[in-house]
């Protein structure tokens, strides 16, 4: 109430750049900046610390600001926002906003550049921002007016958080924070050009609702458009599940749009994913794409893709549509309001759902989640990777607990092993598959949720790329908890040059790997380490308990590798399962033409 | 529409200026493209996973793009060209509406019907983009450019120049006697046909503006297009 006045109050009032900067901020209900200061941005510093409105959180490297905004974002659906310095600060940013790019995260990044009249001299800590950041964001501005700058930032919340979301840079010049101009308030914005669609076209919903109640094997094939969507959007997914009774499968960015629990859940799809899910993506005979983009990862190769079936793609990208794959009905719009309108006219017609097929379609599924695809070998001895996170699901379940993780095998099998229920508590790197990822998106949903448990799973070789911020955990108080699966090997590397490479471990053995619990202590946090199977439980009970930023350091097995697996170049139902997959099996799993590809 | 006025030579060849032309007479009139008229199934697109050569059809297509004209805007729109490995044969830019700070980019471009529309889509996402149009999709458009060619040399060749100028409609805007500065407007292929004829006879230097388009008709072209097929 009392900001509503306040906003009212600044609209049209003089005042100079960076108070520009700090008013948008709160004006748009912003409650916490992560960022790092340098000599482009001190005006704007300046004015952070002579207010409360706005907290900043200080990182120890701008890439770890920008997976920290990255994780705030996912995890409260509200836009992630960055500040950092020209040169060096934008530059650090790169990583972070392609990441963001890939995954569709809202983030607003403010950098500071050196006073126009200097841009273009290679002043000290100049580059050209804009120019760099033009292919990593959705929309960029660099600000020469001090007059502009206030509808520029209310134009990139706006860019950020409409449509596909994703983030957005602007370059702010010194002098321009200096100068004094009249600052407009948020409401008298309205974009020339940029409108989304969300509304999707009803006649095509129609046939959306006739394919559907016809198919005979469907499968509802959801990404992490759903998420994006907002929690209505799952909400409306899970209706339209139990009202069709068809399985749902999703992709790595979609966990948790749909309850782990459910009988009708698949499991994740993909390289990665279940066996169930890729022979249900192979054999259907109706596929429902709800806010997927059919990547690489998710259709292996693409001639041998579903080959059966027709397909309903329902996005708010028009560019995501028949890009990867040949759609017959493509809908364009926001999926919640999309499912909105398909739930309307499938309540009013009632169609059938032909039940008989459907029986058949289950026990066929059946017979798929028989072969029991995540099955490994327990071992007294040493901890397995697939156990440890088990384990951890074991003991975190019934918690209001948020998972992160890096990139590598663990995520995988924290994809694989750990249930999501609910959406917006699951923080993965997808696209860009950025090691480094987990640590600092954990500090990031640590500051939005303060009071729940948050999680890294995470590698050692990951972890390490981004152990910086464990310093800045500390200093503010976020007790996050970095689980990693430590097996002294870059593992997803090594599998890789197992199958692809002749078991030549290039490079991908940790060597000197440093002491994670000294580390932790080093950096005034809490060290862990479980080293048998019989003591994890009680090593995870220690680290949910202690109120202090804890690297665990869970020593697993060293050779475990990740299965299933769709090898480069095969088809969804040519999967290698793990109880086939031997040596012999590994190094012949992938063929000439497939070691070319990624 | 009507075909009787659309005589469809070269209008969906591959521009390639550097190949080699075959006989630089005026024979291009003669030369049919075949029937555009498809029945095989579209083509799959593009992936990660494909070793198989790839034989889909390239289609040459003119795209007419409405920016705003802010700092950056033509950077954006090559730079999605360059990013994601499309082809550019032509590229105009001015700005056409001083009041209202628009720009038109018209680009001509090669490539699948697939890349094609991805084109149009990428496109349309960029913020500063108010609309693009398929100026080869909706008709024949109306295709012109203009070219600067400077002759120099003397005697026999200095008159052939001038006389296949004439022929050309070429008109003389900067001489002296020793060179001649042509203006030429029309058809690419006209001005490639009058580029390979001047080339013996001293020609040293040419400048061309790449492609104007306007579709035929009354009307403007459409605002915002996002159709999908």
């Amino acid at each position: 109430m009392k900001r509503q006045q306040k906003k009212a109050s600044r609209d049209g009032e003089q005042m100079s750049g960076a108070e520009m900067v700090v008013q948008a901020l709160a004006d748009h209900g912003v409650e916490h900046v992560f960022g790092y200061p340098g000599g482009a941005v001190l005006p704007i510093y300046d004015e952070i610390i002579q207010q409360d409105r706005v907290e900043h959180i200080l990182v120890r490297h701008e890439q770890g600001a920008g997976h920290a905004a990255e994780g705030y974002a996912r995890s409260t659906g509200k836009t992630g926002v960055v500040l950092v310095t020209s040169g060096p600060g934008a530059t650090n940013m790169v990583t972070a906003l392609t990441d963001a790019l890939m995954d569709s995260i809202p983030m607003v990044c403010l950098t500071g550049q050196v006073p126009t009249h200097l841009i273009g001299n290679d002043a000290f800590q100049e580059c050209d921002t804009v120019g760099i950041t033009r292919p990593c964001t959705k929309h960029n501005w660099l600000v020469r007016d001090v007059n502009d700058l206030s509808r520029i930032l209310h134009e990139a919340f706006y860019v950020a958080s409409h449509g596909r979301p994703g983030p957005v840079v602007v370059d702010i010049p010194k002098d321009v924070q200096f100068a004094t101009g009249t600052y407009t308030g948020p409401k008298k914005v309205e974009h020339k050009t940029y409108r989304p669609r969300t509304k999707g076209d009803p006649n095509a919903i129609r046939a959306a609702v006739e394919l559907i109640a016809k198919a005979k094997k469907p499968v509802f094939y959801t990404g992490g458009g759903v998420i994006n969507s907002g929690p209505r959007a799952t909400e409306l997914l899970r209706e339209l599940a139990k009202l069709t009774g068809y399985p749902v499968t999703s992709t790595l960015m979609g966990l948790g749009a749909f309850p782990a629990s459910d009988p009708q859940w698949l499991g994740m799809l993909g390289m990665h994913g279940t066996y169930e899910a890729n022979n249900v993506m192979h054999d259907c005979d109706l596929m429902v794409a709800i806010g997927s983009r059919f990547d690489d990862r998710i259709t292996g190769r693409t001639d041998a893709f579903s080959p059966g079936s027709r397909k309903i793609h329902i996005d708010i990208d028009a560019s995501s549509i028949n890009k990867n794959i040949r759609v017959d009905l493509p809908i364009i719009g926001d999926v919640a309001s999309v499912l909105e309108d398909l739930l309307t006219i499938w309540k009013a017609e009632k169609p059938k759902v032909d039940q008989a097929a459907r029986k058949a379609w289950w026990k066929q599924i059946e017979t798929w989640r028989g072969r029991n695809c995540l099955a490994y070998r327990q071992n007294n001895d040493v901890i397995m990777p697939q156990y440890a996170i088990e384990r951890l699901y074991a003991a975190t379940k019934d918690r209001d607990t948020y998972i992160t993780t890096e990139v590598g095998q663990h995520q995988m099998w924290a994809a694989q092993f750990y249930g999501f229920e609910e959406p917006n508590r699951w923080m993965t790197s997808g696209g860009l598959g950025t090691m480094g990822y987990g640590l600092p998106a954990a500090l990031g949903v640590q500051v939005a949720h303060p009071g729940s448990l948050v999680i890294d799973i995470a590698g050692d070789a990951s972890v390490l790329m981004t152990m910086q911020e464990m310093s800045t955990a500390v200093q503010h108080n976020l007790p996050i908890k970095i689980f990693i699966l430590n097996n002294q090997y870059m593992g997803m590397v090594r599998q890789w040059q197992q199958l692809l490479h002749g078991n030549r471990l290039s490079h991908s053995y940790m060597d000197s790997l440093p002491d994670f619990v000294k580390l932790a202590e080093a950096y005034g946090g809490v060290g862990i380490r479980a080293e048998k199977p019989d003591e994890l439980d009680d090593a995870i009970q220690e680290m949910i308990s202690v109120d202090k930023p804890v690297l665990f350091d869970c020593r697993v097995v060293a050779l475990a590798n990740c299965f299933p697996m769709i090898p480069s170049g095969k088809a969804h139902n040519e999967m290698l399962l793990p109880e086939e997959a031997d040596d012999d099996a590994i190094g012949k799993a992938i063929s000439a033409s497939g070691k070319a590809l990624v | 529409m009507k075909r009787t006025t659309t005589k469809k030579t070269t209008a969906r060849r591959p521009a390639r200026r550097t190949t080699k032309k075959a006989a630089p007479a005026v024979s291009h009139v003669a030369d049919k493209a075949p029937d555009q008229t498809r029945t095989e199934p579209l083509p799959s697109p593009a992936s990660a996973y494909f070793f198989e050569e790839r034989h889909d059809r390239f289609e040459r297509h003119t795209l007419s793009i409405t920016v705003d004209n802010e700092p950056g805007v033509l950077a954006r729109v090559i730079g999605l060209f360059s990013g994601r490995g499309y082809n550019i044969d032509s590229l105009t830019v001015s700005e056409t509406e001083h009041a209202r700070h628009q720009s038109r980019i018209t680009i001509v471009t090669t490539g699948t019907p697939m890349v094609i529309t991805q084109i149009k889509n990428q496109l349309e996402r960029l913020v500063p983009v108010h609309s693009v149009n398929d100026l080869t999709a909706d008709g024949n458009p109306l295709e012109r450019e203009l070219a600067l060619i400077k002759i120099a040399g003397k005697g026999e060749k200095r008159v052939e120049a001038l006389r296949i100028a004439d022929a050309f409609r070429a008109e003389v805007v900067g001489a002296s006697t020793e060179h001649f500065i042509f203006q030429l407007t029309g058809r690419t292929d006209k001005i490639e046909q009058f580029i390979s004829i001047m080339a013996p006879l001293g020609m040293v230097e040419v400048c061309r503006t790449g492609i104007a388009a306007l579709s035929r008709g009354p009307h403007a072209m459409t605002g915002l297009a996002s159709r999908m097929p």
